[in-house]
């Protein structure tokens, strides 16, 4: 392990959202940290509030309580001047390309309006804007002569590019990856992540990368956590997740994959229902109805995760012992 | 094992104020009775518009069936009036799709949506129509009871459970399933794939199942067909295929996504992006994007060759290797 | 990368455009269109360039001898009860028609996209403004705009205020309602993840991507504003005699609609054909502009 001072400190982070039927618990009481240079993988299903945490640490929504430490500063506690410069740093890609960029904007006009915005440049310098873009058009791999194009002529990979390189052009030191690929074909999928890794590699950046997908986040990340109904339930280091996962959902999780070789089949272990309601969830732990391990010590109190061995986190009361 | 269904020389094409959508061009497929086919591709390589062609469901205009055949047990379905096609649909060849959310109509139960699609074939009572939907939704693993229910009260993977239900309804011969688990999660989609996988067999159906996971095709299908650029450029069981990736398209699809078990530090990825559909190349629909390119690949056109027993592949490179002796 | 996909720039505007030039109907009523706003607009040069003395002469000036004439080759749209040459009304009726309800529905379109706009992108201010637009959407338009002229008067002014109250609540519902949609797309969470002020965000992305149904709603909005215009007249709460509106004409047609069909069907046909070019231009605009009608 290095022992650089963590970029980013998440702690005891919540997020609950007002519903008629009660609170929902987006994101309730997650705490990491995040190395300089480093990517954390975050999995979960649909719902489980992974979208939500990441908004939620760029403040694009207001957590509920917790704290989030930048580089040291106090994003949740920042002044809306304070969050402007801070924004400058701290970017995000979109999972939809279609959706997270303006369509009647050009392609440099998208890339080059984060400069504006943060008055890096002035507006009138049109040559100086144009040639900053083409930079970047370049570093995310797009042609030139699309520099006047509009997002709806481009196809998904393009237009994830200039998401990428909107993202990239403050030169920001930590980006939020919301499901960056999973609207992507496959063959387009790993043109976008050796992108990333690329930038990540040259500017030294840190990801978080939020994602369902295993195989990827397994392919990305340094660590992974994984996320259900809005608590982290297991955090560690990528290898030993996949090698070794302890919490039943975890390992429920890995063992759903469909393993592209039909050689190998897979022993499913199954999960009894389906995902259950984040609304005023009861206490002790939230996986337990699906839980094939489960016992009634599980339902009695909250689940807090322990490190069951050195940066292997887990939220069960039986961790260790299956 | 016999065939069921087969797809001859498909050629549909879109009229759109952009030019001419080349969706489908000449595409050949057999369906046999009993199996499971994967049909793997990418989005734009023509895969919903041959099932909207094989459901006599292509939208015209700006839909145009240029030429070919679609078997079913010998009768050409392209021939078919309306009337008869819908003795077809739902009864013969049924269909699922993608996004179980938009596919039921949610002001009507469940119950009534299944019994429904029972009555447009069988001459039942409404009453009856409705104990058989009953009995349809315990087959799909959702308790009867909640047949009053309506589909906002389902989740993704329960509304999914209903539309293979309706789909099953009339005991069809064939079941085609576009892209059934890709709007859910894993843990659900692989309890939604085992069931269909019962339910093939049980019913004795045979299955298209199309997708763009490879993993999924490895795990449900017994035969692949990879179609790219509206037309099959290999096709094998499902064993040989994942062994032997001939076809340069696979190779790179397979070589695309991150495995579990294996760790790399780079992907390999498929150079360039899919063709513009209304401007194909002229030889090989993957010329543009294949490493192994010659100039040969750019002017003519490769037709698919038998390399191994029931293993086909429409590539220049493997001329040497085709089968000549039952042809 | 490869080079087959690129087409030259094309902004979705100059998409619209390529859209909407297919639709020849739609095209063809432009253009009719256009020839009518060009005439109409002839009617000021020709008043300022003759010193109104033509509209003095021949659109004001009675002849009763001639009443009544049916079209002729000296007069092709006939004389009206009082000998005025119908061709010559009609046309400088047009200004009144048409002009009048553009300004109406210009000034509609401001204020109703302005509070549309508001209450889209603030919550708090949602429910007062919508409450207010829902009250004078609970009145029927036309008898609102006569309640506002009967209040304030009739003149040229207080008309076109009458009609551009009453169609504001439209504007602001159309306005709010693609506002809420726009203000959800990711783009607009892109723009706040830069840092960008609301002010930005409105002007840069919430406007410019609402613009599409306002367009239409404009269209179809002048031409029900200058049927209010003509219905207002034709209760004699509008343009006032001797002007020639072609809702006050056919109203003073309407007495001798036994005698001389000329006099009615003429003005009621500049309306009629100028309301269905609206209607189908804006059916046109609502077509190229729809996003799912592409690819």
């Amino acid at each position: 392990m290095r022992i650089d001072k963590p970029l980013l400190q998440v702690k005891n982070l919540k997020k609950y959202f007002q519903t008629p039927g009660g609170m929902l618990h987006a994101v309730d009481d997650v705490s990491f940290d995040l190395l300089p240079g480093s990517t954390l993988g975050v999995v979960g299903e649909s719902g489980c509030g992974k979208s939500t945490m990441g908004r939620a640490i760029l403040r694009l929504q207001e957590p509920t309580s917790g704290t989030v430490l930048f580089d040291g500063t106090d994003v949740t506690a920042c002044s809306k001047r304070e969050l402007k410069a801070l924004r400058e740093q701290m970017q995000i890609i979109f999972q939809d390309p279609f959706a997270s960029i303006d369509p009647r904007m050009t392609v440099s006009q998208t890339i080059m309006e984060p400069l504006i915005i943060q008055h890096k440049m002035d507006r009138r310098d049109k040559k100086g804007l144009e040639r900053k873009a083409l930079e970047i058009m370049e570093l995310v791999g797009l042609a030139p002569r699309l520099v006047n194009s509009y997002p709806h002529e481009l196809d998904g990979g393009r237009r994830q590019r200039i998401g990428i390189g909107r993202a990239l052009v403050l030169r920001p030191r930590f980006i939020v990856c919301d499901e960056p690929v999973s609207a992507l074909d496959v063959s387009i999928q790993a043109q976008i992540l050796n992108l990333m890794q690329d930038v990540q590699k040259q500017m030294g950046l840190t990801y978080l990368f939020i994602t369902h997908d295993l195989s990827v986040v397994k392919h990305f990340s340094d660590e992974i956590l994984v996320m259900y109904l809005g608590q982290m339930v297991e955090k560690c280091e990528s290898k030993r997740l996949f090698a070794q996962p302890m919490h039943p959902y975890t390992q429920a999780l890995l063992s759903a994959i469909p393993v592209p070789d039909p050689r190998v089949r897979m022993q499913k272990i199954p999960l009894k229902g389906e995902l259950s309601s984040p609304i005023e969830p009861p206490v002790g732990c939230r996986f337990a109805k699906r839980c094939p391990y489960a016992t009634s010590a599980c339902t009695q109190k909250a689940v807090l995760p322990r490190e069951i061995e050195p940066g292997h986190f887990v939220a069960c009361v039986r961790a260790g012992e299956l | 094992m016999d065939t069921i269904l087969e797809v001859k020389d498909l050629v549909i094409h879109y009229e759109t104020d952009d030019g001419r959508v080349y969706a489908l061009n000449g595409l050949d497929l057999d369906l046999r009775e009993g199996e499971t086919l994967g049909l793997v591709g990418e989005t734009g390589a023509g895969k919903t518009t041959l099932a909207r062609g094989i459901m006599g469901l292509v939208p015209d205009p700006p839909g145009r069936i240029k030429g070919g055949e679609i078997l079913y047990r010998g009768t050409d379905l392209l021939r078919c009036s309306n009337a008869e096609m819908r003795h077809v649909r739902g009864k013969k060849i049924a269909m699922i799709f993608q996004d179980p959310m938009t596919s039921l109509n949610p002001v009507t139960n469940v119950g009534v949506q299944i019994a429904e699609a029972i009555s447009n074939h069988e001459h039942l009572s409404h009453r009856d129509a409705l104990v058989k939907a009953r009995e349809m939704l315990e087959q799909v693993g959702i308790p009867a009871g909640r047949a009053e229910e309506y589909p906002h009260q389902f989740s993704g993977g329960m509304k999914q459970r209903v539309v293979i239900a309706i789909a099953l309804a009339c005991n069809p011969d064939i079941l085609i399933a576009d892209e059934p688990t890709t709007a859910l999660d894993v843990t659900i989609q692989a309890q939604v794939l085992d069931m269909l996988r019962e339910l093939r067999e049980k019913y004795s159906m045979s299955m298209l199942l199309i997708t763009h996971d490879l993993g999924v095709v490895a795990q449900t299908c017994d035969r692949v067909a990879v179609i790219y650029g509206g037309e099959i450029v290999e096709s094998a069981d499902v064993f040989s295929l994942f062994e032997r990736h001939l076809h340069p398209y696979t190779q790179g699809l397979l070589n695309s996504i991150p495995k579990l078990n294996e760790d790399v530090d780079r992907l390999q990825p498929i150079e360039g992006m899919m063709p513009d559909p209304t401007h194909l190349p002229e030889g090989c629909k993957f010329c543009t994007r294949c490493s192994y390119a010659t100039e040969r690949c750019r002017t003519s056109h490769p037709v698919m060759r038998e390399v191994a027993s029931g293993h086909s592949v429409r590539c220049f490179r493997y001329e040497q290797e085709e089968r000549h002796e039952d042809r | 990368m490869n080079e087959t996909t690129v087409g030259k720039a094309r902004s979705l505007g100059a998409d619209a455009w390529y859209r909407f030039k297919k639709n020849r109907l739609a095209v063809l009523s432009l253009i009719v269109l256009l020839a009518m706003v060009l005439v109409a607009f002839s009617t000021f040069v020709i008043d300022w360039a003759t010193d109104s003395s033509i509209y003095e002469a021949k659109v004001i000036t009675q002849d009763l001898r001639r009443r009544l004439e049916p079209p002729s080759w000296e007069h092709p749209f006939g004389l009206d009860e009082f000998g005025r040459d119908m061709l010559l009304r009609v046309i400088w009726g047009a200004r009144y028609s048409l002009f009048m309800g553009m300004a109406a529905v210009f000034g509609a379109t401001l204020l109703g996209g302005f509070l549309g706009a508001i209450s889209g992108f603030y919550k708090t201010a949602d429910n007062i403004i919508m409450r207010l637009m829902d009250i004078l959407l609970a009145v029927p338009t036309i008898l609102l705009a006569t309640a506002i002229v009967a209040a304030l008067g009739t003149s040229k002014i207080n008309l076109i205020i009458a009609i551009l109250i009453s169609q504001t609540p439209t504007f602001a519902r159309v306005v709010r309602a693609s506002v809420l949609t726009v203000k959800e797309q990711e783009y607009i969470e892109a723009a706040r993840a830069m840092g960008a002020s609301d002010m930005r965000i409105i002007l840069r992305h919430i406007i410019p991507n609402s613009l599409s149904p306002l367009i239409v709603q404009c269209t179809m909005s002048v031409a029900s504003a200058i049927l209010s215009i003509a219905s207002l007249s034709f209760i004699g709460l509008g343009i006032q005699a001797p002007m020639p509106e072609w809702g006050a004409m056919l109203s003073n047609a309407r007495t001798y609609i036994r005698d001389s069909w000329h006099i009615t069907v003429i003005p009621g046909a500049a309306i009629m054909v100028t309301i269905l070019m609206l209607n189908i231009i804006g059916d046109g605009l609502r077509d190229a502009l729809d996003p799912r009608l592409k690819n």
